[in-house]
């Protein structure tokens, strides 16, 4: 009970604490905004994608992106903790750290969806067809994929002495994860290299995309998807679960 | 007497550093305990074994009865720790941080509300417990942290350099509030310091602790008592002369320079001024001024050491100590 308790109030932490940081929430919008409209608009009138509209394409694309950018960026939390001191705090609390793993780890999993919901807000602005019901089932797909990225971030982060170094760590991890998902241009079918097949399909991320755009495109999306939902589903909690655990691996090796 | 902590050969190396050097000691139940040094003697280290945060390289110690290696969540459930750097939650309130640590240390969500009331009036923080800790001063976190440390009852309280950056009127609160804690609530405290008067004030005995090893340890009194007398501090125009006529002449040999001035300890000072005095005017050395004080820590570590405390301050003195070194080394 004690440790329900415990990584209740590490998950509670970091969620009050992202939604006092309005600077962020803020910015939070830009990045997908500027894709959606910027990069969705210009790509769109240049090369028209068969059969769906290239802004309703990319979508779950740039829903993919910023739980990706978002979840590896929270990796950030464990080097303020210890910069500013809360962190000594935690490590010597009574609470087995694989506790402080999760609770840390939950709590940066639901910013991020938080992120993505805000995202969801600005495809219906801009028009992208969507109802209540498939964001109802983005909302725990979204959840599942954030929970294996975050946990990237803890662990590199765990392991990182400064914020500097973290920071260029994150882009070497972001960028090739982001296009190899298939987030932006589909990576299958001929014409594509097959060393970038295989590329894209060792990607995490790529899944996903996928599970986002079976959700959000239906049966549209059904004769381009890389895999059925439910396939999806299981590489990503698959993954989810081997970078748990390395993720609580590191935080018992943190000191 | 129970013996709250007891240390048993505690050994911590980083390569072929010892920072603390085969350490035994004990704590007893209810006193203040002070771990007095310069900074790099080890004191923190120490700290960061009991409160198992570092495993020891060798040895070992119990706190509460607990093994710090085996029993590390035990250890940990049973003290209270307030670190030398701030560690509060600067984006929460105060009452949250104390929430916070009250859940992480499975205090029941039906004593809670007390328990948080009861340690923030201790601290007399009751008024700003509801504004974000990024707000409050050094002194204001210092104290919460104080709170925080007690919310889930401890055995024992870890002080490592608390009233370090503080200015002295919270520096005296901050004191008040150790004091309170060892009288009314019962609790054992455990600090490290290398603020003389900090040691002086708050402990029931003192560990002098230098390169890893506890030199000194005895109550405050104790302590300077080896001193045996008053220190005399003289200012004169020529303290090099004086010195060696002091020695030469009066036969005391208890001397050293510290800055600009000359300090002798010797058994009873207060019948020697005057002779003092009359020895340089003969000299043709003019007195400037002559003071009597009894010894205090700052006397003793420079006995046990050779050095000051300060930590700006890396010149050796001479003296006693230089004095019994070169004789250990014959």
């Amino acid at each position: 009970m004690t440790a329900i308790r415990g990584l209740y109030t590490l998950w509670i932490r970091e969620v009050k604490r992202y939604l006092r940081d309005h600077v962020r929430i803020l910015s939070s919008f830009v990045t997908p905004l500027l894709w959606l409209v910027i990069f969705g608009t210009g790509v769109r009138l240049a090369l028209p994608y068969a059969g769906l509209n290239y802004l309703s394409y990319i979508f779950p694309g740039i829903v993919g992106q910023t739980l990706l950018f978002t979840s590896m960026f929270m990796g950030i939390s464990v080097l303020w903790d210890r910069e500013f001191g809360f962190m000594k705090e935690i490590l010597v609390a009574p609470i087995a750290r694989v506790w402080v793993f999760m609770g840390k780890m939950f709590g940066d999993s639901t910013d991020a969806v938080i992120q993505g919901i805000i995202v969801f807000v600005l495809g219906a602005l801009l028009g992208i067809k969507l109802n209540i019901f498939t964001f109802l089932e983005s909302l725990p797909l979204m959840l599942l994929i954030t929970f294996g990225l975050v946990s990237i971030g803890l662990t590199i982060a765990s392991f990182m002495g400064s914020l500097e170094g973290f920071g260029s760590i994150q882009s070497f991890i972001n960028l090739p994860l982001f296009f190899l998902s298939g987030a932006l241009f589909p990576l299958r079918g001929s014409g594509i290299p097959t060393w970038l097949q295989i590329a894209s399909r060792l990607d995490p991320l790529t899944y996903g995309v996928d599970a986002l755009r079976n959700v959000i495109l239906g049966s549209a999306w059904t004769p381009f998807q890389v895999q059925s939902l439910w396939v999806d589903i299981g590489i990503i909690a698959a993954f989810d679960l081997i970078m748990m655990t390395i993720g609580t691996w590191a935080f018992t090796k943190m000191k | 007497m129970v013996n709250v902590i007891e240390t048993n050969q505690l050994t911590k190396k980083f390569g072929t550093f010892t920072a603390v050097d085969n350490l035994n000691i004990t704590v007893e139940d209810g006193e203040i305990f002070s771990l007095l040094g310069p900074n790099g003697a080890g004191k923190t280290t120490t700290i960061s074994m009991l409160v198992t945060m570092q495993k020891p390289s060798s040895g070992t110690a119990t706190v509460n009865g607990f093994d710090i290696i085996k029993e590390p969540m035990k250890v940990r459930k049973s003290i209270g720790i307030v670190f030398q750097d701030p560690s509060v939650d600067d984006r929460m309130t105060g009452r949250e941080n104390l929430v916070m640590h009250a859940n992480l240390y499975g205090v029941p969500p039906s004593e809670q509300k007390d328990r948080i009331k009861s340690v923030l009036e201790l601290v007399e923080l009751e008024d700003r417990a509801d504004d974000l800790t990024r707000t409050y001063s050094g002194g204001m976190r210092r104290r919460l942290e104080l709170a925080r440390g007690l919310i889930h009852y401890p055995k024992v309280l870890f002080l490592d350099e608390p009233t370090i950056g503080l200015d002295p009127q919270t520096r005296d609160h901050i004191w008040e509030y150790i004091k309170d804690l060892k009288e009314i609530h019962d609790i054992t405290v455990v600090l490290t310091t290398h603020y003389m008067d900090e040691a002086d004030k708050l402990s029931d005995r003192i560990a002098i602790m230098d390169y890893g090893k506890i030199i000194a340890l005895s109550t405050s009194s104790k302590l300077k008592a080896t001193l045996e007398g008053d220190v005399i501090t003289v200012k004169a125009d020529n303290l090099e002369a004086l010195r060696s006529i002091l020695i030469e002449k009066m036969g005391l040999q208890k001397t050293e320079m510290v800055d600009d001035t000359l300090e002798i300890t010797v058994p009873d000072g207060k019948d020697l001024i005057p002779r003092i005095v009359d020895t340089a005017t003969q000299n043709k050395i003019y007195v400037e001024s002559i003071d009597i004080r009894e010894p205090n820590l700052e006397d003793v570590f420079l006995h046990y050491t050779g050095r000051t405390i300060r930590p700006d301050t890396t010149t050796e003195l001479h003296g006693v100590a230089e004095a019994r070194r070169r004789a250990a080394a014959k």
